[in-house]
């Protein structure tokens, strides 16, 4: 009998400290796939957000540092300079991505640094026990926005595969989500070409995890999938916002022609 | 061969000579020479240099490349500094090399950007968040900026600790004639804990968080004895005439030039005057100062603050002799006259 499917050598076989429905454990899986079908989880180094998935070197397999909340970005810039030949990536969810992190993430991809941002966008602060993040939706309920999310006070939801689309540097920007098993495959497909990208030193990727809180959304897990679907979609619509690979390909195979 | 350089120049020319390779820095008065040598020299000998979106992101750019094992460095100006405790923090809390230069200039807030001296608290009090403190070099002149700067990166690599240079607005812009010295090689200690991947290895993760509390307790022990150590084998002073003196001079940098000509001046006039200048502020030279300042009657400290130095002379000192203090503010710096001034009244109606 042929194996199809085995545990990822790059992810530690353990049971994670994430809850039931939550997307981290996902997409720490499409990570350490992808890491593995490239080979090279030997040559990786990781950079921990602060949040939850801090914890994150407790299931993925490689040379790993934490960065203060916010600061990843700059941290794998730092180490992107010093190990070129390293595969390098940042984890971060929204609070640490799009809003005390927003300069450093703008930046780095304005600079076009060579390493992958895997961003986990849930609509909320988990660790901190369900805070108002920058993406939470309009009318969304958090502990910090208990008559929900409004516009006049607190702004709209902010997009950003769309922000960093406006940049000229990054050279591959997709958002995905982990709800379903149809775009989980396509969550991985997007993953590892990041990644493959970073091995082909081709320029700063980004792909944007849209997942779940069902702890902090007050939802069963199959609901918080659900909703996840129904309307952080709507607002945060999947898709291909930059692929300067597949625009090349276009060009060399004459198909814009 | 002498050259005639600004403290800025010279230093970030020390600092290449001393293998930094890595530069991150943000623009900010009177530092601003500091990065704009670094930005022309650093292509030169095939190091990276990054103007960074801010002071914050600069120093996390330092703690990212000194994880991956490169010699690294950021500078800024007081208010940068500020932005740079949060990661000098971290840095300190995973146990990373760093310097970090400071070329102070008037505050709180924005100030102004003459030389000043008000962000001592800040510097030798670890100036962040947690229990750690940062090794602190004070030059007093051009050259001495150069030496230091070179000490300051393998002492941030003996010690897998931050090293922050406190350098002023006068210091950074006067121009002195400098000589660059070929340094003998420094033996330091193998670094067995940078990210490279973990290639033929167990793999490494760089760390301040441990959420159990006596692994978080028994981490800050650790670094609590590495400082012990600091303290007890780091410490740097330099004293002028204290064998005789009645009243001994203490300042540090720009304070202790203007310190040293009032002693001639003082002398001059029969007034037996001493200067003690530490050179480490941390570690403080509390032992050597207390000895030095039992033998005198008095003790005058100068600085460009308000009086935040004077409370570790007092530490040292305690009692056993009066402490008086001279400082400006504002941007203003003690004049020797101002300082000889000082001293004569003490003399006449203390002593």
């Amino acid at each position: 009998m042929q194996t199809t499917k085995s545990h990822p050598k790059s992810l530690f076989p353990v049971s994670t400290h994430y809850c039931a429905g939550c997307g981290h454990g996902i997409a720490h899986r499409l990570i350490a796939e992808a890491l593995d079908e490239l080979g090279v989880q030997d040559r990786t180094i990781g950079v921990a957000p602060v949040g939850c998935a801090v914890l994150m070197y407790n299931y993925i397999d490689v040379d790993t540092i934490e960065a203060a909340h916010g600061r990843a970005p700059a941290t794998a810039t730092g180490l992107k300079r010093v190990r070129p030949d390293c595969i390098v990536f940042t984890y971060q969810g929204d609070g640490d991505l799009a809003a005390i992190g927003t300069a450093e993430i703008i930046h780095a991809a304005n600079r076009g640094e060579h390493f992958t941002t895997i961003f986990l966008n849930n609509a909320i602060y988990g660790m901190t026990g369900g805070q108002m993040a920058p993406t939470t939706l309009v009318d969304q309920k958090t502990e910090t926005t208990p008559y929900g999310r409004k516009p006049s006070n607190e702004g709209f939801p902010i997009k950003a595969c769309e922000m960093l689309a406006t940049l000229d540097a990054p050279y591959y920007i997709e958002r995905v989500s982990v709800a379903t098993p149809a775009k989980i495959r396509r969550a991985k497909k997007a993953i590892f070409k990041a990644f493959n990208y970073q091995v082909e030193e081709r320029g700063f990727t980004f792909v944007e995890v849209i997942s779940t809180c069902p702890t902090n959304w007050g939802m069963s897990p199959p609901d918080a999938m659900k909703w996840s679907v129904e309307h952080m979609e709507k607002v945060f619509p999947l898709g291909v916002f930059r692929d300067k690979g597949a625009e090349k390909d276009r060009t060399e195979t004459g198909a814009d022609k | 061969m002498k050259q005639l350089m600004t403290g800025n120049d010279a230093m970030a020319e020390a600092a290449i000579q001393a293998g930094c390779r890595y530069y991150f820095g943000y623009p900010i008065t009177p530092q601003n020479e500091f990065t704009a040598y670094m930005a022309r020299r650093m292509p030169q000998v095939g190091g990276v240099f990054i103007q960074s979106e801010s002071e914050i992101a600069a120093i996390n750019m330092v703690m990212g490349a000194a994880a991956a094992g490169g010699r690294a460095m950021t500078s800024s100006s007081s208010p940068g500094i500020s932005l740079k405790q949060e990661g000098i923090s971290y840095i300190a809390g995973d146990q990373l090399p760093a310097v970090i230069l400071n070329v102070m200039r008037g505050g709180p807030g924005l100030g102004n950007i003459a030389p000043a001296q008000g962000d001592y608290f800040q510097a030798t009090r670890g100036g962040g968040h947690g229990d750690y403190r940062c090794i602190v070099l004070a030059p007093s002149t051009v050259q001495e900026g150069t030496e230091l700067i070179q000490d300051a990166f393998d002492l941030a690599d003996k010690y897998r600790n931050p090293v922050l240079i406190l350098s002023d607005g006068r210091m950074g812009q006067m121009m002195e004639p400098v000589e660059f010295k070929p340094r003998p090689k420094a033996e330091m200690p193998p670094k067995d804990y940078i990210l490279t991947g973990k290639k033929g290895r167990e793999r490494r993760i760089i760390r301040s968080l441990y959420l159990k509390e006596p692994e978080l307790e028994a981490w800050n022990k650790i670094i609590q004895e590495k400082l012990m150590k600091i303290e007890e084998n780091e410490v740097r002073y330099e004293t002028r005439m204290v064998e005789d003196a009645d009243l001994v001079l203490i300042g540090y940098g720009t304070c202790a030039r203007n310190s040293k000509e009032a002693m001639r001046t003082l002398r001059e006039k029969g007034r037996k005057v001493g200067v003690f200048r530490p050179i480490t502020l941390w570690p403080f030279p509390y032992t050597a100062l207390s000895e030095v300042v039992k033998k005198a009657r008095a003790a005058l400290v100068v600085e460009m603050s308000a009086g935040q130095m004077v409370e570790d002379v007092y530490l040292a000192v305690k009692d056993t002799r009066p402490i008086f203090f001279y400082g400006r503010m504002g941007g203003q710096v003690p004049s020797a006259t101002e300082i000889v001034q000082k001293a004569e009244k003490i003399f006449t109606e203390k002593l």
